[in-house]
């Protein structure tokens, strides 16, 4: 097993391996390996755990481009501190609903990606903010939109040999909030998910939804209904125009039924959550 | 493939020989380490019995790695207390009947411990939240979240008592 200090050293150790089994918050690895899987990794001890590389442990917020590079490996326990938190705040907020105490303090932005379920809670936020996905292995680096990065229930276009180094969203004046449906508030995996985050400057709305597709989508006819029917001069909406803008998304969402729930009450689902979060976002002042 | 590592337990280097590269932390606690106060259920992090501190910060042992964990301060329920006595979070425990068959109790106190560390005067949100991963099947939580409680009143008030009598403070 390699526990790389240094980012160099990872991409090394995965060039030599890039079979291994790649840990970082151990919070979907483990419980694979728990169950019985990955065995083959394990048998040839091609395990790197990535938690203590350094370089993905950090942030950097540029205030001149109105951007943030979060180091893949930022947990959902830092995304909810400040700074983080007021210049990110859906991302916060999808944090703050992610399992429990326990899982917050180990699980990581970059597994999520990783993983890419499509109930992953951080996932409907990097989507509605264009997130940029930065890709590194021992010959180069490369960066995807995240929305190309994410390409079924649980693959991704990550190749054989590469870490996901960070994540690179940009810093929106305007509202933006995270909401979600399960069975409690804690604990719990997403029937239906949805983010919403507006950019005041453009007068432009983000609308994704996750848990209702195989990947998380995003909803340009809602967002752009939204975007022309929304009073930008006193941040407010007509009841009836956020109810239009909530279905108009769950015409977009393509559920299925399954042991969780089933597509009509995720269809519902997301129409109630997009109109909570657009009245949550133009409530006035 | 064999692995042989340290870990930092409860302040005491503990060797483990010939553990295989995908063995918990969870699992070498128990079956190689014998501290069994760590309890073991779900294996993939949603009870909280095994809940453990890593470098002060509660996880469950069974999603860390136990060859991830060398060089990091590793306490476990077996370390809560030097000495042996009950902490305040156990007398509190036993005080308002927070224990019925016990297995989820370890995890508890774990989580209360980690919670009241950072916050020591924690509100009934902060505690809800905070214990929102440790499932109970015995008590339904009303005297589990009873306790904690009365140890946040107990160090809040001990604290403002300690500020309040701190030599120059007007």
């Amino acid at each position: 097993m390699e526990s790389p200090r240094r980012l160099d050293d990872a991409l090394r150790a995965l060039a030599f391996a890039p079979g291994a089994l790649v840990i970082a918050g151990g919070t979907d690895a483990m419980v694979e390996v728990n169950a019985g899987s990955r065995r083959d990794q394990l048998a040839r001890g091609e395990v790197i755990a990535i938690d203590r590389v350094s370089e993905l442990r950090r942030f950097r917020h540029d205030p001149s481009s109105a951007s943030v590079l979060l180091g893949a490996g930022l947990t959902y326990t830092e995304l909810m501190d400040e700074p983080l938190a007021s210049l990110l705040p859906a991302l916060a907020e999808a944090s703050r609903t992610v399992g429990s105490p326990q899982i917050r303090n180990a699980g990581t932005i970059g597994g999520n990606l990783a993983t890419c379920s499509p109930a992953g809670d951080a996932l409907p936020v990097l989507s509605a903010l264009d997130a940029v996905v930065h890709l590194a292995d021992a010959s180069g680096v490369r960066s995807l939109p995240v929305g190309e990065f994410m390409t079924g229930v649980k693959t991704t276009a990550l190749a054989s040999g590469e870490l996901i180094t960070g994540i690179e969203l940009p810093v929106l004046g305007g509202w933006q909030g995270y909401a979600k449906v399960g069975v409690r508030n804690a604990m719990v995996i997403a029937i239906a998910s949805a983010c919403l985050a507006t950019d005041v400057s453009t007068r432009s709305v983000r609308i994704a939804l996750g848990s209702v597709a195989p990947t998380v989508i995003r909803c340009p006819d809602a967002e752009q209904f939204a975007a022309e029917h929304v009073d930008w001069d006193s941040t407010s909406v007509e009841p009836d125009v956020a109810a239009r803008i909530g279905s108009i998304a769950a015409g977009a969402a393509l559920p299925i039924d399954d042991h969780r729930s089933t597509a009509a009450y995720r269809r519902r689902a997301v129409e109630v959550l997009v109109g909570r979060l657009v009245r949550r976002g133009f409530a006035g002042g | 493939m064999a692995e042989h590592f340290e870990l930092h337990v409860n302040g005491v280097a503990r060797d483990v020989h010939d553990a295989w590269s995908g063995e918990s932390l969870l699992y070498v606690l128990r079956e190689r380490l014998h501290l069994t106060g760590t309890k073991g259920a779900c294996e993939e992090g949603e009870c909280g019995s095994c809940s453990v501190l890593v470098d002060d910060v509660l996880v469950c042992s069974c999603l860390v790695l136990a060859g991830s964990s060398t060089g990091r301060a590793i306490t476990t329920i077996e370390g809560m207390s030097a000495d042996g006595e009950p902490t305040d979070v156990q007398r509190a425990f036993v005080a308002a009947g927070a224990v019925q068959c016990g297995f989820c109790t370890p995890g508890l106190v774990m989580a209360a411990h980690a919670l009241l560390a950072a916050d020591p005067d924690a509100g009934e949100h902060e505690i809800r939240e905070a214990l929102s991963g440790n499932v109970c099947r015995c008590t339904g939580y009303g005297r589990i979240l009873d306790a904690v409680a009365t140890v946040a009143r107990a160090r809040s008030g001990a604290s403002a008592t300690a500020a309040e009598d701190s030599p120059g403070r007007e």
